[in-house]
């Protein structure tokens, strides 16, 4: 099954002559670990280049409070990620994304205990700690859709870029608000890019996590792995949730705190 | 199996206190780490110190996640190594792309 720790071989046989599992896992696990490893190397992909173009770009020198937002340097991520739901215009600079991140940990933890659950055959348990890590990937979904949201339209103020007319030949002043893939408010067209390509393929690893965590759900409450004699799917899921909140830890890190 | 029941006999174990106890310790840590951060985030000056101790941090939890909860720490060492080894890579393109990186820079003003 699942765990078989102790790896016994016949005399003159090789562990790896066939019969017994050499690492110790199944082979379901075994290719959702070197899945995610491939993964981690997408992931890494993504944040090296950001970082390397947010090198290329002039960074904003003096002191952040009175920082502003242009279009010539890279902006400070705490100024740009600072407001929260429902308080209009007040300046919260990392409090939303701290609270995404501990509704990504909070599910983590309800995975172990998924998981743990699963260990002892106990499907009630399985079933009240999957739901909640439902819940948690939902909610981490939601605040995201209202982050990309307020990220699109953008603050009451706008930021002025000078375009160059090619038509008239003179310079113009254009008023940006929010952000689109061309332009942003916010900084250089690559900071904008970046944001949703890294924290929108995040997003998608977690909204496919909890499709797979409700196809988990809906097989334990109906018995399913009870029937197989094993809970090891909820491992494996569990193993591919954790990374999500493993990516997101990176991402954190290198996109708003940095 | 000798039994076509739709009911399969299940035998349920009682939760291992210890485990669980662990289990929200490790999460408290990681909480703690998350709240430091947030101090430092407000309290320190920008610049190479303060990603340095960033960067630090967030391996230390990436550690814990890896490590507890996705029990990495408690397998073989041959899976184990298997997972950890190629994250060389990573590292090498980590060093690739800073040095090239500093010579972009100039080429773009």
């Amino acid at each position: 099954m699942a765990h078989s720790a102790a790896v016994v071989t016949a005399p003159g046989k090789s562990e790896w002559d066939g019969g017994v599992s050499p690492m110790g896992v199944s082979y379901g696990k075994l290719m959702m670990w070197f899945f995610l490893l491939s993964d981690a190397f997408t992931f890494s992909g993504l944040l090296i280049t950001y970082g390397l173009v947010r090198s290329s770009n002039l960074a904003f020198v003096g002191d952040h409070s009175a920082f502003q937002f242009s279009t010539t340097y890279w902006p400070v991520p705490e100024k740009v990620f600072e407001a929260i739901p429902f308080f209009h215009g007040l300046e919260a600079p990392l409090v939303f994304v701290g609270l995404m991140t501990f509704i990504l940990i909070m599910s983590s933890v309800t995975m172990v205990l998924a998981v743990d659950a699963g260990h002892r055959m106990d499907r009630k348990a399985v079933e009240k700690w999957m739901l909640w890590t439902i819940v948690g990937g939902i909610a981490f979904l939601s605040c995201q859709a209202w982050e990309w949201t307020h990220f699109i339209v953008g603050s009451d103020k706008a930021t002025i870029m000078n375009v160059f007319n090619t038509k008239l030949g003179v310079w113009e002043e254009l008023k940006i608000y929010g952000a689109n893939l061309r332009v942003n408010q916010y900084g250089p067209p690559a900071f904008a890019d970046f944001f949703f390509f890294i924290t929108g393929f995040h997003g998608f690893h977690v909204f496919s996590g909890v499709l797979l965590n409700i196809l988990i759900y809906y097989r334990t409450m109906t018995g399913y792995y009870d029937r197989r004699g094993h809970y090891e799917m909820v491992e494996k899921v569990g193993l591919y949730w954790h990374f999500v909140d493993l990516v997101w830890v990176f991402v954190f890190t290198f996109f708003y705190l940095v | 199996m000798a039994h076509h029941s739709d009911e399969p006999q299940v035998t349920v174990l009682p939760p291992n206190k210890e485990k669980i106890k662990h289990l929200w310790t490790v999460a408290g840590i990681m909480a703690a780490v998350t709240a430091v951060e947030f101090v430092i985030a407000f309290t320190m000056e920008a610049g190479h110190l303060k990603t340095s101790i960033f960067v630090v941090m967030t391996i230390v939890k990436a550690g814990y996640i890896v490590g507890e909860f996705m029990h990495l720490r408690y397998e073989t060492k041959m899976l184990f190594w298997s997972i950890l080894v190629p994250l060389v890579f990573i590292i090498w393109a980590i060093v690739v792309f800073v040095y090239e990186g500093q010579a972009i820079f100039p080429e773009r003003i």
